[in-house]
């Protein structure tokens, strides 16, 4: 069979058109390869540590699930959670700090997103400043600005609520830039025909469009600032992971896995509430498109 | 027409108080509500607010012109940038090369039983749901201060992300390959090969290629919790208050993101084809 003349032929057209493709796909992989030893090196990967040590990660894990007592925490639910009250309240704060960063940076965004837009600002300048300057606020990262923030404003949460909301003002402002610049023109034109003003403008043919996408992407921001603000604590700028970080530091094992889980489930519900209120924001709203 | 006519015909378009109008206030007072409550319960005053910016403007002033350093610092400097690129290269490159067969036990059309079906989708959230930071610190404890911690946790939580959206990708894939190669006889791990692989490896790649660049950012900051990078330096030039190396540093960030940023968008363009604008 393998000797079949029309066989070898077919044989012959596959390994000629493939043949570029392995070429190609097999250079690709080298590269990556190259480059991958190069960072190993850079990054001091050291598997000999790593399969040396990796028992301890999973003691690590199954120690957390331990009490000080050496009881397993399900045992003993009390004093697994013993903290629960400071530990609520801590949440409780983490979440205000979410939700207020949230709500200034959503509006700071929704007051500079409209001068990032084409289709409703004319200057080219102002436009370009507008959107180097919302660049810088979302690269940036929120830990460092919490960092230089807890230098002016000093430890505590005043800090991380003004880190999220540049960071947010910075993330929302794109995104809402976009979605002003997709809106249908005519009522702007028609409320410009009627002789108003730019904020005029603004207020009657534009935000009705975008109120409702607006909303949505607000809520989508709230979840993740909810995860950033569990963190905000390690630099000192409030909220629950000043305590998680020192009991990780001073190896509280039981504490450990009693604040993942709060902050985990916390998560899981902010994610399940947003989501609901989202889907009935574009949903059922009067301006929705999509 | 006048006007009294118009009301008495649309009388629903001059009432006043409206449902709508009524939920909207509700909302926008509950929201303002709440937002008191924070301010107080998060020791906002005006005092505070102002001394605050007031310093921060200092602060700010203070980072003007950004320092180098030069020298032996300058190359203390790019050398912790490259580990941090290194951290964000790596940890991307094995997380996804390690979710590929996982991702392939979490999707529906390819899972081999149902049990290892849930136990994947379980653990990709539990590795979604655990921040890169505090990874970071988990790893720590097992391999020691520096970058190889910072892999680990990149690895850690990337591993999560890339399942779930692999699979994702994995059950969108079509059909009808998978039913062509079956029919001409292919085995369980032809079908995969031949019928799945080439419809979704374009999808993959450009979700790589996106959380490379994210891992860059993220990889900036798990440095200061000390799982190595330039997160490091930055956390330490801040609390010894040389603001003129902050800036310098921040400002090698931004380029050096920007610049992966246009790189993985150039690449992702090539990959999945032009953009549709």
């Amino acid at each position: 069979m393998v000797n079949h003349p029309e066989h070898n032929a077919l044989l012959k057209a596959y390994e000629q058109a493939t043949h570029r493709r392995r070429q190609q796909f097999g250079s690709g992989v080298a590269m990556v390869l190259l480059l991958s030893m190069l960072a190993a090196w850079m990054a001091e990967v050291d598997l000999e540590k790593f399969y040396d040590n990796i028992g301890n990660f999973t003691s690590y894990i199954g120690r957390i699930f331990y009490l000080e007592s050496g009881q397993a925490v399900i045992r003993d639910p009390s004093e697994w959670f013993w903290g629960l009250n400071k530990w609520m309240a801590l949440l409780g704060e983490t979440l205000m700090m979410a939700y207020v960063g949230t709500l200034l940076g959503t509006l700071g965004a929704v007051l500079f997103c409209f001068t990032a837009s084409k289709n409703v600002t004319r200057s080219a300048t102002l436009i370009f400043a507008t959107r180097r300057f919302m660049e810088f606020c979302r690269t940036v990262p929120e830990l460092v600005f919490a960092l230089i923030f807890v230098v002016a404003f000093g430890l505590g949460p005043m800090a991380g609520v003004l880190a999220i909301a540049i960071h947010t003002m910075g993330a929302l402002g794109k995104l809402f830039a976009e979605v002003v610049e997709n809106i249908d023109m005519k009522p702007v034109h028609g409320v410009v025909a009627t002789g108003a003003n730019w904020v005029q403008k603004i207020r009657f043919a534009v935000m009705p469009q975008v109120l409702s996408n607006f909303a949505s992407y607000a809520l989508l921001r709230f979840e993740i600032n909810v995860r950033g603000a569990a963190v905000l604590g390690f630099v000192g700028a409030g909220g629950i992971g000043e305590t998680l970080i020192s009991a990780i530091r001073k190896f509280y094992y039981a504490d450990v896995s009693a604040l993942l889980i709060l902050i985990i489930l916390t998560v899981v519900v902010i994610d399940s509430l947003t989501e609901k209120l989202r889907h009935q924001l574009i949903g059922s709203g009067p301006e929705s498109k999509a | 027409m006048t006007t009294d006519a118009q009301i008495t015909k649309y009388p629903q378009h001059f009432r006043t108080v409206t449902r709508h109008r009524v939920i909207t206030i509700t909302v926008l007072v509950t929201m303002l509500a709440l937002l008191i409550l924070s301010f107080y319960r998060l020791d906002f005053s005006l005092a505070r607010i102002f001394s605050g910016f007031s310093k921060l403007f200092d602060v700010t002033r203070l980072m003007f012109p950004p320092d180098p350093g030069w020298g032996p610092t300058l190359l203390r400097y790019l050398h912790a940038m490259g580990e941090t690129v290194a951290i964000a290269f790596l940890g991307t490159l094995v997380s996804a090369i390690l979710a590929f067969p996982l991702a392939s036990l979490a999707a529906r059309n390819t899972r081999i039983n149902l049990v290892m079906h849930f136990l994947a989708r379980r653990t990709f959230d539990t590795l979604r749901g655990v921040d890169t930071l505090i990874w970071a610190l988990i790893w720590i404890n097992v391999v020691g201060l520096g970058p190889f911690a910072g892999v680990l946790a990149i690895i850690c939580s990337d591993l999560g992300s890339f399942g779930k959206l692999f699979s994702e990708a994995i059950e969108a894939a079509d059909r009808k390959p998978v039913e062509g190669i079956t029919s001409t006889g292919g085995s369980r791990i032809q079908q995969i090969r031949f019928g799945i692989v080439p419809q979704v490896l374009p999808v993959f790649l450009s979700q790589v290629l996106y959380y490379f660049e994210s891992n860059t950012r993220s990889a900036t900051i798990i440095g200061i919790v000390g799982a190595g990078g330039i997160g490091l330096i930055l956390s330490e030039q801040i609390r010894t208050l040389e603001f003129q190396q902050v800036s310098f540093v921040i400002l090698m960030i931004l380029v050096t993101v920007s610049a992966i940023d246009w790189l993985c968008s150039k690449l992702r363009f090539q990959v999945i084809g032009q953009p549709q604008h």
